[in-house]
């Protein structure tokens, strides 16, 4: 666990598109086109990821073990064979949750200093 | 959607192959849910926009990963990357500063204006290539109509008054439109303009930039300043730019050349520089023509005094004489076959580290690797190793070119040093980069098909056991390419050694030899000058230590002047006008040739009682004039016999030892010493006796203090200059050829370490990858008698057909640098002897170490990993 937790400290900060892909593929496995409508959800449309920096992202994250590709798909009714699905790694959690902790402890300090967020 | 698939071609193909399906299904829709045109045009925008920005992060991405896997496997095997980056280094570094320095000397433009329109005029005789000019032959010849403009000059020497002390300068008499025909302008101040350049006119004169700097602290208000030189007044008009020369490097003052055109009528007299600027358009070869037929209009009209006269014209970019020339030539080749034996190890080197590797890119294509990525990730290290070799070469140029800058003439019209020339760098980096590439690929591309089952089996030979025929290649052109410069430097070591052995016909030990610049008209009288000599030398005589003191003309071999005939005839003859019968012509006080060490062979030296009054006057003539002028006869036999010579009858009173006048590789020329007393006054002034001579019995640098002070008593206005023991001028002649040949040595020694590397990489490579084989056979019963004559029988093959091919183009390397060898033939058997021995000594010496090592291969361990 110490290792896991030493590992995501070293990604950190992580760019705010793998902070995405993780939060999107938290809960359950995905692929591309699912992940850029959960992130577009998410933030009410306001960040849509391009074909090119999701991918991008992924080879990156496949590399560093955020997250891996399963070898058994989720039986949908909608499966198609060229979709390729991604499950986040004990690795990928530990680092989302580090970032998300990272922000917090940011957003905690801003506070300190009044800048409480949703007043402008 | 093919318009889609074709942009996704700007990501690298793995990425393309992983992830390009899905985009495009993910594009396509997008495409369909935008519905109208305008956004379907909208999608199209962003897509375009989107590749092109994440398709460049993903290249950046790869890099940095190769990069990293790159450092690691180089880390992994230091020797490899060391050794890599040295062999590029030489390799570039060593061609970069030949390239430097021959650029500089002989391709870059002269910095004049249109400088390929400026051409130099010159008198030809037989035996002579370029004589100056006589003012009759000038006059008429500037006629031609190809001539824009022509501008005269001569060289001087100046005792300079009137700045920080007296200095002796080197600077050159000119026209007044010797300036405009260069085209170049004063930084500060005027040039001379017409008139100034005639007798009687004010004197005046140009200063060049670095005269300015240190003997008047550039100060601004120079113009008008009154200097003394060589005892008349001259008024400062200006200055030079910082970058002008001419005519060599050393040229510091210019004044008007007192050239009245109808004074001067001698068509013998050769002593007029000339250059001149074609018009436009007329090329070089019909001014040739057009001077040659004034040259022959003017042998008919002069028939004695122009015999055989012919003009000759140069380019101006032509004066760099043909020894620099072929030199600088000489050295690129040297630097031509470093950087091929440099790619050539550099390929030999990625070889055999590829065939190692063939196991781990089969490992790596059999998990999945793309082709594609391999050939990526080796591109990333053959070019790192060029960029890392490349920024050692420059540090490798950047020492080496101040080296070289010996091999620059003083002849050069130019400013500056060389500086490592940026083009020829590239060039060399993309070469090595591109050996490094055609080799570092080759197992990849070779990968493919089953190969790489092959590779995986257990134990497989990676490469072993098949021949390597273009690893072999690259040794035999090694051996070829260090065998052509071992025998190129051979030959000039060759060279120096005889040049070294040379008698300059002196004894220069413990001798200081210095300059005092007697001026006429006040030394132009005799006794004058005998008042100041007779002062000086029994002051110097009386010295301590000194053994003996003479004045004389010139120094032999001085930096200044080897030449100086004059017509000559013997016997009852009488001296005919323009004849080519010359002689060295010397003047010099009792006591030069013991002075001097000249041994005499006959008769005796020149002596007090040979006096301004005494008749007849006396000659001592070299062994060379003898026999050029009474062949056959003996030293002692020419005692007595008569000749008319520098406006005098002069009697044999005896014969004296040759002097190499003008250089140690150049033969003695007929010489004649005359007593400096025996000349009418104010005649013949440029060789009165300047040169002082002193013998001391120890050190005799340590004298010059004294001899100063002695001078300066004699005649405080006096400028010393020139102070310098005998034996420097001596090194000093032989110098530039030291300089020379450290730097071809160099080169060879380089080729040769490198060369001994790659044999050695090679056949330690072949031997371990025959460990097997070689195993088998001692277990089948071979002795270590068998695998030792297997495999120096190898390595006697690789080395004679290198050196076969090699000793070929040595020989056409050596006769094409003839001009260099001094006399030592192209073919010369005991360097090409030497060469071989030493390239087998080599070899020999690079398969020892593999030798032993297959010697001890047990046969037992060797086959069980079958």
């Amino acid at each position: 666990m110490n290792d896991l937790y030493r590992e995501a400290q070293a990604l950190l900060p992580l760019p705010p598109a793998t902070f995405h892909i993780l939060l999107a593929v938290a809960d359950d496995d995905r692929h591309g086109y699912a992940i850029i409508q959960e992130v577009a959800e998410r933030t009410g449309g306001a960040l849509r990821l391009s074909a090119g920096t999701l991918y991008r992202s992924i080879q990156r994250m496949l590399e560093q073990g955020l997250i891996v590709e399963p070898r058994q798909r989720p039986a949908r009714d909608d499966d198609d064979e060229r979709r390729r699905y991604y499950r986040i790694t004990p690795l990928g959690t530990a680092a989302a949750r580090a970032e998300a902790k990272r922000m917090a402890d940011l957003v905690g300090m801003a506070r300190a200093r009044g800048l409480v967020p949703g007043k402008v | 959607m093919r318009a889609y698939r074709w942009l996704l071609r700007l990501y690298p193909a793995s990425f393309r192959h992983e992830y390009g399906g899905e985009m495009t299904a993910m594009f396509a829709r997008r495409l369909r849910d935008a519905g109208g045109p305008i956004s379907r045009i909208g999608v199209w925008t962003s897509a375009v926009g989107e590749i092109l920005a994440n398709a460049t992060l993903v290249h950046v991405d790869i890099l940095r990963q190769d990069l990293r896997y790159t450092m690691r496997t180089l880390a992994r095997t230091p020797g490899f990357a060391i050794t890599a980056v040295l062999i590029v280094a030489l390799g570039i570094g060593a061609t970069t500063a030949a390239f430097s320095v021959t650029d500089f000397v002989l391709i870059r433009p002269l910095p004049f204006a249109a400088p390929d329109r400026l051409v130099k005029l010159y008198e030809r005789t037989p035996g002579y290539g370029r004589v100056e000019l006589s003012a009759p032959n000038y006059r008429d010849w500037k006629q031609a109509s190809a001539f824009e403009r022509i501008g005269l000059y001569h060289l001087m020497t100046a005792n300079m008054l009137g700045a920080a002390e007296p200095v002796s300068i080197a600077g050159a008499a000119v026209t007044a439109d010797l300036f405009p025909t260069l085209g170049v302008q004063p930084l500060i101040g005027r040039l001379f303009i017409e008139g100034e350049d005639r007798q009687g006119a004010p004197g005046v004169a140009l200063l060049s930039y670095r005269l300015w700097q240190t003997q008047f602290g550039g100060e601004s208000g120079i113009l008008g300043r009154r200097v003394t030189l060589n005892r008349e007044s001259y008024a400062v008009i200006g200055v030079m730019p910082r970058e002008f020369r001419f005519p060599f490097s050393d040229t510091q003052l210019w004044t008007p050349m007192r050239f009245g055109e109808q004074d001067d009528t001698d068509r013998n007299n050769n002593w007029l520089y000339s250059v001149a600027r074609l018009r436009p358009g007329v090329t070089f070869a019909q001014t040739r023509a057009e001077l040659q037929t004034l040259a022959a209009r003017s042998r008919q009209q002069y028939p004695k005094e122009n015999a055989n006269v012919d003009a000759a014209l140069f380019r101006l970019s032509e004066e760099v004489s043909e020894q620099s020339r072929l030199l600088l030539i000489a050295l690129c080749g040297a630097a031509g076959c470093v950087l091929l034996i440099a790619c050539a190890n550099l390929a030999n080197l990625l070889l055999a580290r590829a065939i190692g590797r063939r196991r781990e890119l089969a490992v790596r294509t059999a998990i999945g690797a793309g082709r594609e990525r391999m050939i990526r990730q080796l591109l990333t290290e053959s070019l790192l190793l060029a960029a890392v070799g490349g920024a050692v070469g420059v540090v490798v140029a950047r020492t080496a070119v101040p080296l070289l800058t010996r091999l620059v003439p003083v002849t050069l019209p130019t400013a500056g040093v060389p500086a490592v020339d940026s083009r020829v760098l590239l060039f060399a980096m993309a070469l090595t980069a591109i050996t490094g590439i055609a080799f570092g690929l080759a197992p990849v591309l070779r990968i493919g098909g089953d190969a790489e089952i092959a590779g995986l089996r257990e134990g497989s030979r990676s490469g072993g056991g098949r021949r390597e025929p273009l690893r072999a290649a690259l040794v035999v052109a090694e051996i070829m390419a260090s065998v052509v410069l071992l025998i190129s430097a051979g030959l000039l070591i060759r060279a120096l050694w005889t040049i070294q052995a040379i008698d300059p016909g002196f004894k220069a030990d413990r001798v200081l030899t210095l300059a005092t610049g007697l001026m006429v008209p006040q030394y132009g009288k005799v006794a004058a000058r005998e008042a100041f000599y007779s002062r000086v030398l029994s002051e110097v005589r009386s010295l301590p230590g000194v053994v003996n003191a003479a004045y004389g003309s010139y120094v032999p071999l001085s930096r200044k002047m080897r030449g100086g005939i004059w017509p000559v005839a013997v016997d009852q003859n009488p001296l005919l006008p323009g004849t080519r019968d010359v002689a060295f012509i010397r003047f010099v006080t009792p006591a030069y040739f013991a002075t001097f060490g000249i041994p005499i062979k006959a008769g005796r030296e020149i002596g007090e009682a040979d006096a301004q009054d005494h008749k007849p006057f006396a000659a001592i003539v070299s062994e060379s004039f003898v026999k050029r002028y009474w062949p056959g006869e003996t030293p002692a036999s020419v005692i007595g016999r008569r000749m008319t010579f520098a406006f005098a009858d002069r009697v044999v009173v005896g014969v004296a030892g040759d002097v190499r006048m003008r250089g140690l590789e150049r033969q003695a020329e007929p010489q004649v010493y005359l007593s400096h007393r025996q000349v009418e006054d104010d005649s013949i002034p440029g060789y009165i006796p300047r040169s002082l001579a002193v013998r001391a019995a120890t050190d005799p640098a340590a004298f010059a203090p004294a001899i100063r002070a002695i001078i300066r008593r004699a005649d405080p206005l006096l400028p010393v200059s020139d102070v310098s023991p005998l034996t420097e001028l001596v090194d000093d002649d032989k110098s530039s050829r030291q300089a020379q040949l450290r730097v071809i040595d160099m080169f060879a020694a380089i080729a040769f370490v490198l060369a001994g590397i790659g044999i050695h990489g090679l056949l330690s490579f072949a031997v371990s990858q025959r460990a097997q084989e070689i195993g088998v056979r001692i277990a089948l019963g071979a002795q270590p008698g068998d695998i030792l004559r297997m495999i120096v029988a190898h390595t006697a093959r690789l080395a004679v057909a290198g050196v076969v091919p090699g000793l070929a183009l040595a020989y056409a390397a050596g006769r094409s640098m003839q001009a260099l060898l001094f006399g030592i033939a192209p073919s010369d058997l005991p360097t090409y002897a030497a060469a071989v021995a030493l390239t087998m000594l080599m070899t020999l010496a690079g398969t020892a170490a593999p030798t032993l090592r297959a010697l001890r291969v047990d046969p037992i361990a060797a086959i069980r990993t079958e």
